[in-house]
C-alpha cells in the first residue's frame, strides 16, 4: 500500500480533437469535468424556473445571482455590473468545479496552474484593454498614486508597475495552490488510514481513527476552501475591474 | 509523498511505477507542459461556452425572476396602503355618521319625552278634574243623603217622643208640641 497522492492530477486524454502545430489537442479528463461544471451551472441557472414564490433549485440560482451581483456594486460600483456575466461565469465555473473535485475519484479543474493562468490572463487582459479603451492614457495614472513626494515617486511607481503585472501570477497562483495542497493534504491523511491497517493488522484499524477524524476535519475544511477561493478570486477581479472603471482612485 | 514520486525514473522505482500507470514519464501533472494546449483549448471552449449560456440565457431569466417578484412586491405593498387608506377613510365616514347619528338620536329622544311629558301632563289634569267633579258630585250627593236621613231622624224622634210620652201618661200629646221639644232637644 501506496500513498500517491499526485495521481490524481493526471491528466488522462479520452479522444483526440486534432493537432495545433506539434500539440495533439485531446479531449482529457479535465475537459470531461470542465463540461460537468458547465452543465451543473446551466441546469442550475437554466432548470430552476421562475416561481413568484422560490423553491429550493431556484432559491440557490437566485441567491448566487444576489451574491455575485452584491459583490460587484460593493467593489465596483454599479459600473461594474458590465462585468457581471464575466464575473459572475468565473465565481460559478471554479465553485462548482471545486466542488465538484472535492467528490472522492474526482478531478479537480482548478488544480492545474495552466487552467488558473488562463482565467487569470483572461481577467488580465479584459483589466487593461478595457482600463485603455475607456480611460485612454489616464489609465496609466493607477500607477501615478496620489500625494507622494517627488523623489520618492520613481521608486513607487515601479513598484506599482511591477504588482500589477505580477497580479496575474499571484490571481492565479492562490487558487491553484490552494486546491492542490489541500487535495494532497486530503489524500495523504485517508491513505495514512489505509497504510496503517493494512500494514499493522488490527492495531493499525484502531490507530486509524486519528487520521480519519483529521481527514474528515480537513475535508470540511476544503468545501470551505473550495467555496472561498472561488469568491477571492471573483472579488479580486472584481478590485481589479475597479482600476480599469475608475483609474483615479 | 515527495521521495515516493520523486524516484519514479530512479532505479528502485520498480515497486509504484504501477501506481504511475501509463502516464506521460510520471513527471508532477500540474508542470507537464505536454498537456497544456490541451486544457487551454477546453478551457476556451467550454468558457466560452459557459459565458454565453450565462449572459444569453441564465442571467436574463434569473435576474428576470428577481425583478418580477420585486416588482409584484412593490405593487402589492401600494396597493395594501391605498387599500388601507380606503379603510381609514371609510373608518372615519363611519365614525362621522355614527356621531350625527347619535346626535339626532338624542334629538329626537329629547322630543318625544317632551310630547309624551306633555300629553301625559295634559291626561293627569284632564283625570284630575274628572275627578274633582265627580269628588264634588259625591260630596252633593253625601250632603243630600244627610240632609234627608237628618229629617227622618227628625220625624223618627218625634214619633218616638210621642208614642214614649203616651206609653208613660196615656194622653196623646200634640203634635206640634212634640216636634217643638224635639227641636229644641236636637239643637241643644
Amino acid at each position: 500500500m501506496k500513498i500517491d497522492p499526485i495521481h490524481q492530477f493526471n491528466i488522462e486524454p479520452l479522444f483526440t480533437l486534432g493537432h495545433i502545430g506539434n500539440h495533439t489537442i485531446a479531449f482529457t479528463n479535465s475537459s470531461l469535468y470542465m463540461l460537468v461544471a458547465v452543465a451543473i451551472i446551466s441546469i442550475l441557472m437554466l432548470a430552476s424556473g421562475t416561481q413568484l414564490v422560490p423553491g429550493r433549485l431556484q432559491s440557490v440560482a437566485e441567491i448566487s445571482y444576489e451574491f455575485v451581483a452584491s459583490t460587484i456594486r460593493s467593489t465596483a460600483g454599479a459600473e461594474g455590473m458590465k462585468f457581471f456575466p464575466l464575473i459572475f461565469s468565473l465565481f460559478m465555473f471554479i465553485c462548482v468545479s471545486n466542488l465538484v473535485g472535492i467528490i472522492p475519484y474526482t478531478f479537480t479543474v482548478s488544480s492545474h496552474l495552466i487552467v488558473t493562468v488562463g482565467l487569470a490572463l483572461l481577467v488580465f487582459f479584459t483589466v487593461l484593454i478595457y482600463g485603455v479603451a475607456k480611460n485612454g492614457l489616464k489609465f496609466f495614472s493607477i500607477f501615478v498614486p496620489h500625494g507622494v513626494p517627488g523623489y520618492i515617486l520613481p521608486l513607487v511607481m515601479f513598484i506599482e508597475i511591477l504588482s500589477f503585472f505580477l497580479r496575474p501570477v499571484s490571481h492565479s497562483i492562490r487558487l491553484f495552490a490552494n486546491m492542490l495542497a489541500g487535495h494532497i493534504a486530503l489524500k495523504v491523511f485517508a491513505g495514512f488510514v489505509a497504510m496503517l491497517g493494512f500494514s499493522l493488522g488490527a492495531i493499525g484499524w484502531v490507530g486509524g481513527v486519528l487520521p480519519l477524524a483529521l481527514t474528515i476535519a480537513l475535508y470540511a475544511l476544503e468545501i470551505l476552501v473550495a467555496f472561498l477561493q472561488a469568491y477571492v478570486f471573483a472579488i479580486l477581479t472584481c478590485i481589479y475591474l475597479n482600476d480599469a472603471i475608475h483609474p483615479g482612485h | 509523498m515527495a521521495e515516493s514520486h520523486g524516484g519514479a525514473k530512479g532505479p528502485a522505482a520498480g515497486a509504484h511505477t504501477e501506481a504511475d500507470g501509463g502516464h506521460h514519464g510520471g513527471g508532477f501533472p500540474p508542470f507537464e507542459s505536454s498537456t497544456f494546449a490541451s486544457q487551454l483549448v477546453s478551457l476556451a471552449i467550454f468558457f466560452v461556452l459557459l459565458y454565453v449560456i450565462v449572459s444569453k440565457l441564465a442571467l436574463p431569466k434569473v435576474g428576470g425572476a428577481i425583478e418580477a417578484r420585486q416588482n409584484k412586491i412593490e405593487g402589492d405593498l401600494t396597493e395594501a396602503q391605498t387599500l388601507k387608506d380606503q379603510s381609514e377613510a371609510a373608518l372615519k365616514a363611519y365614525e362621522g355618521e355614527l356621531a350625527s347619528a347619535r346626535t339626532r338620536a338624542q334629538a329626537i329622544g329629547n322630543e318625544s319625552r317632551d310630547k309624551a311629558n306633555a300629553q301625559a301632563e295634559a291626561e293627569r289634569k284632564a283625570l284630575e278634574e274628572q275627578l274633582a267633579a265627580k269628588l264634588a258630585e259625591a260630596e252633593k250627593t253625601i250632603a243630600s243623603t244627610r240632609t234627608t236621613a237628618m229629617s227622618n231622624v227628625r220625624g223618627i224622634a218625634a214619633d218616638a217622643a210621642g208614642q214614649i210620652v203616651q206609653q208613660l201618661t196615656g194622653v196623646v200629646p200634640d203634635v206640634a208640641s212634640v216636634n217643638a221639644a224635639v227641636d229644641a232637644s236636637l239643637k241643644g
